[in-house]
């Protein structure tokens, strides 16, 4: 949600940056998002004193103390529990909950999922590298099976899981993805901010000391070419992706497929994107590379009502039925007797 | 007398005693609570003083008629002031053959046992689990132990009830009105408090006034039968108490915590945020909270205990005061939170109504022995103001004192509940609101000075909250650097920054009062107490000083920071005895820090001291013959040493 205040003075990017260093390896994909965030709450006209950063555990979760804006660096696995309870205690703040995948998928999975079921109005960006930065190297709950690293040195046996899985199942009321370096990120980030609820936008980020290039295929390096393995969502389009824009995806018994446009394929035989179909966002997060271009930007979006205004609104109420509540009367309610001097 | 509904009673002869204690035991579906309830409230409206003990199985329905699923509700009321619910049941109503075996034992010698003769079934006996072809009616040394009453309350209600029209199953749940109706007239009770609560509760609550209706009748059918059958030679009296005047109401521990707290926010002009997650015996404040959403009151019931914690920091990091309450186990999850709330200084409370443990433990069961974790149970050196109410109607200022400490200190303030506070109830005297003292905030101070880790002479840091311009700052779990808050890793800050920690909290000492111990001021013996079994330990001093012998008592409310006179006070008296709900964790505190040889009595069997037992450990200590023991426990009526307990 974002400030309904009139801005007094029109704040630029480096206005959202606190005089902190920031301590991020030199190269790591925090740092895009960093900037990106802070030409964000620039674009919205978004005031410091109303924006709130809340953070985990991890290297994503120092983003807070980077920020010019009230910020909380929390526990691990534990952001959207306090950042839930930062909107019950006023509504009117712009909260932005930074999480990692170890940190939101793993030990804060639970209150991950109760925040996007209760819709609590935030702003979640979950910076997914699919490894343990902070902790040296350790695989994630994203990891692919078979991922070698200092605690799985014949491979992780665990399976990965799908955050945009999790949070459409989870009844999030916005699902979004994007990439560190990709232009779309400053729109998606926007676009969440300005939806009313929760929002979640997983943002593919580069861990380039323990996973360097784990999303070389989305980002265009080693030889990929990036538009051939990502498949750009726009509402109301068919869903057509590759360099030469000749690719799409159809949906046959079902099931969807990759197919080439010509010989016999038209755009009309494509899948279009529709933002509100709730089936179709658990399918489009199942779309995985290598056999799927993954979808990038918007996958879902839903107006529901926000947990913190009906938590007021019940406050509300009830103070509408009985005006004239005071403590005496709380202290005097049921039986009395009164001893007499 | 007159019942006060229009049932005229002819005079039996009344014996006037000064307190009575009464047990209502049945199975867990007889509605025991309820009538145990009604019982208590019609007492304190009549003007005793009361003092309850709710006792039931951690089991919603553990299966029928045996002695695991037995709920009991023992009842003390008297005309002089009572403190405690009273050791030796005086009168016992059974309402099963299982009823009746787990209660029998704590009856007095001679004492009234009433028991639902109905039930006294082949089948019942064997799952109360008797020998076979054994009736405990038909035991001779039980008849001449008590005054065994046989009454088949199961059939008279049935018969009572038979015209209304009701099934048998709804008619059959009325036989708690009818037992409570025996009682009340036993006791001249009148019956105009319960008939309102059911009107009440079955017809206008639930819209079944016919349900209403029959229950009204059971009740009356047990009165008249207690009237008709000639079955009670006596009738007892217990006349009004003589308390200081004002207007009183019935309190149970978590009713008048939750008032607390609401009062504090009223106080502080604050919105009370309170995050829980239900957990047996602290739910009862969540749903207490959850009905006055007039007052401001925010309620959220979280996905854990640990999200529970974190959303209350999260709500007072924004500005409210953010509550967490709990029991033991859930204190544990809550931990890691309330380190970050240590180190971020963040006012915050956390109720712990301490139950059994370890673990799951006891979970329908009173202890007291979460002080430990309160006190040092995170990680670090993380310390967090300790209070501790010392009775139901103590809750009150205790949620009050409680937000004042949080949020004028910025510190958590754990508040030591147990279920005995939790679920008893005592008349409590309704303080006058005008009296309240406001709660002064701290303020931010000037947005261009602003250091969100400068300190004030009280060692506390400023509350600046999102939402005010100027202030913008970045707290967290890492280490702060002394008043910018910076993240710092400098060792000789660390040090500083856990030493400034601390500070804050001994600073909290100067506005506690100073203790002050009861009975003689030259006494032998002190006998110290915090939490729920104050009020025993009060009657037990209290009946040793009427013995001749010199006492004292006192009560620790404030157990971090302790009174700044305690060293003093507990160095006064020779000898020093501290009963506790645990295995003795007061004990090695003040053990520690003042370097006295207090003494321990020790209990941990779910239930409170009875009287005796801490007079016991009275005469002990003053006649010589305690030994060498750190510590005794109570068993069967003597105090032995923990160690060789065996079976």
């Amino acid at each position: 949600m974002i400030s309904q205040n009139t801005p007094l003075a029109v704040l630029k990017p480096k206005d959202f940056a606190s005089d902190q260093d920031v301590r991020w390896c030199p190269g790591c994909g925090d740092y895009a998002i960093l900037k990106q965030t802070q030409k964000v709450l620039a674009n919205l006209g978004s005031r410091r004193e109303n924006t709130v950063f809340v953070a985990g555990i991890g290297c994503s979760s120092r983003f807070p103390y980077y920020m010019g804006t009230y910020g909380f660096h929390t526990i691990h696995g534990r952001g959207a529990a306090v950042a839930t309870g930062v909107k019950i205690a006023n509504p009117e703040l712009d909260v932005w909950l930074v999480t990692g995948d170890g940190d939101g998928l793993s030990i804060g999975g639970n209150h991950l999922m109760h925040a996007l079921r209760r819709n609590v109005g935030l702003n979640i960006m979950l910076f997914n590298n699919r490894i343990y930065g902070l902790t040296k190297g350790q695989y994630s709950p994203t990891s692919e099976q078979g991922k070698k690293t200092p605690s799985t040195p014949m491979g992780s046996i665990d399976p990965p899981l799908s955050p945009l899985s999790i949070a459409v199942a989870a009844e999030a009321s916005f699902v979004a993805r994007s990439v560190d370096v990709d232009k779309s990120l400053t729109d998606v980030l926007e676009t969440a901010a300005k939806h009313p609820g929760t929002s979640l936008v997983e943002i593919y980020q580069d861990c380039n000391v323990f996973n360097h290039e784990a999303f070389a295929y989305a980002t265009g390096r080693r030889g990929f070419e990036k538009e051939d393995h990502v498949l750009r969502l726009e509402a109301g389009q068919p869903m057509i992706f590759g360099k030469d824009r000749d690719k799409g995806i159809r949906l046959t018994d079902l099931k969807p497929e990759v197919v080439q446009l010509g010989d016999g394929v038209s755009e009309a035989d494509l899948l279009v994107h529709d933002p509100s179909d709730h089936c179709l966002a658990f399918l489009l997060s199942r779309l995985r590379h290598p056999e799927f271009p993954e979808p990038v930007g918007v996958i879902y979006a839903a107006e529901k009502p926000r947990y913190e205004e009906l938590v007021a609104g019940q406050v509300a109420e009830a103070r509408e039925r009985r005006p004239d509540a005071n403590l005496r009367d709380l202290l005097h309610a049921g039986e009395t007797f009164t001893v007499e001097a | 007398m007159s019942s006060g509904d229009g049932v005229s009673v002819a005079q039996k002869p009344a014996k006037r005693l000064t307190s009575a204690v009464i047990r209502f035991a049945g199975d867990s579906g007889d509605g025991m609570q309820m009538a145990g309830t009604q019982f208590t409230d019609t007492s304190a409206l009549f003007g005793n003083d009361v003092a309850t003990l709710p006792d039931f199985p951690a089991e919603i329905r553990a299966p029928a008629g045996t002695v695991a699923g037995v709920s009991g509700f023992q009842i003390n009321f008297a005309s002089e002031d009572i403190h405690t619910p009273g050791d030796r049941v005086n009168a016992l109503i059974a309402m099963n053959p299982a009823a009746l075996k787990a209660h029998i034992v704590d009856v007095e010698p001679g004492g009234l046992v009433i028991v639902n003769e109905t039930e006294f079934t082949k089948v019942n006996l064997k799952k109360a689990k008797y020998a076979e072809g054994y009736n405990p009616l038909d035991d001779e040394v039980l008849n001449s132990s008590y005054q065994l009453l046989r009454v088949p309350i199961s059939r008279l209600n049935s018969e009572a009830l038979a015209e209304t029209g009701l099934g048998a199953k709804d008619a059959g749940r009325c036989r708690n009105m009818y037992a409570l109706g025996i009682v009340y007239w036993l006791y001249g009770r009148p019956l105009e408090t319960t008939v309102t609560f059911i009107e009440n509760y079955f017809t206008k609550k639930k819209k079944r006034p016919e349900v209403a209706e029959a229950n009204i009748k059971a009740l009356k059918a047990g009165y008249y039968f207690g009237e008709t059958a000639e079955i009670f030679s006596t009738r007892y009296a217990i006349d009004k108490a003589e308390i200081a005047p004002g207007v009183y109401r019935k309190v149970t521990g978590n009713d008048a915590l939750a008032m607390g707290l609401i009062a504090a926010s009223e106080l502080s002009g604050k919105d009370l945020v309170y995050c829980s997650y239900p957990i047996t015996p602290a739910s009862t404040i969540l749903h207490a909270l959850s009905a006055q959403k007039q007052f401001g009151v925010k309620t959220f019931q979280a996905e854990d205990e640990i999200a529970a914690c974190c959303a209350a920091i999260g709500a007072s990091y924004a500005g409210q005061i953010g509550v967490t309450g709990t029991s033991g186990p859930g204190l544990a999850l809550k931990g890691e939170a309330m380190g970050l709330a240590v180190i971020t200084e963040l006012p915050l409370i956390v109720v712990n109504v301490q139950r059994g443990g370890p673990s799951t433990g006891l979970p329908t069961k009173t202890e007291q022995a979460d002080l430990l974790q309160a006190m040092y149970g995170r990680n670090s050196d993380s310390p967090v103001v300790v209070l501790a109410p010392s009775s139901p109607g103590d809750c009150f200022e205790i949620g009050i004192e409680a937000a004042r400490i949080a949020m004028q200190h910025m510190t958590p303030v754990v508040i030591l509940t147990d279920g005995y506070l939790a679920n008893g109830a005592e008349p409590w005297a309704i303080p006058d609101v005008e009296k309240l003292e406001p709660i002064e905030l701290p303020e931010a101070g000037d947005a261009s000075s602003f250091e969100p880790y400068a300190r004030d002479e009280k060692g506390v840091r400023p509350w600046a909250s999102p939402g005010m311009a100027g202030f913008e700052h970045r707290i967290g779990g890492l280490e702060k650097e002394h008043v910018t808050g910076n993240v710092s890793y400098d060792p000789e800050n660390h040090q500083l920054m856990t030493l400034l920690r601390q500070q804050k909290i001994d600073k909290v000492a100067e506005q506690v009062p100073a203790i002050e111990p009861y009975g003689d001021a030259d006494a032998e013996l002190l006998v110290l107490g915090w939490g729920g079994p104050c009020g025993s330990i009060y009657t037990a001093v209290e009946r040793a000083r009427e013995r001749g012998l010199k006492v004292a008592g006192a009560h620790l409310r404030y157990l971090n920071p302790m009174p700044m006179n305690l060293g003093e006070v507990l160095k006064r008296f020779p000898r020093v005895l501290i009963p506790e709900i645990n295995m003795g964790q007061l004990r090695s505190m003040l053990r520690a820090k003042f370097l006295v040889d207090a003494r321990g009595l020790n209990k941990v069997q779910g239930r409170p001291f009875l009287v005796e037992e801490i007079s016991m450990a009275i005469d002990r200590m003053l006649d010589g013959t305690w030994g060498d023991a750190e510590a005794l426990m109570p068993r069967n009526g003597e105090l032995v040493l923990p160690r060789p307990w065996t079976n």
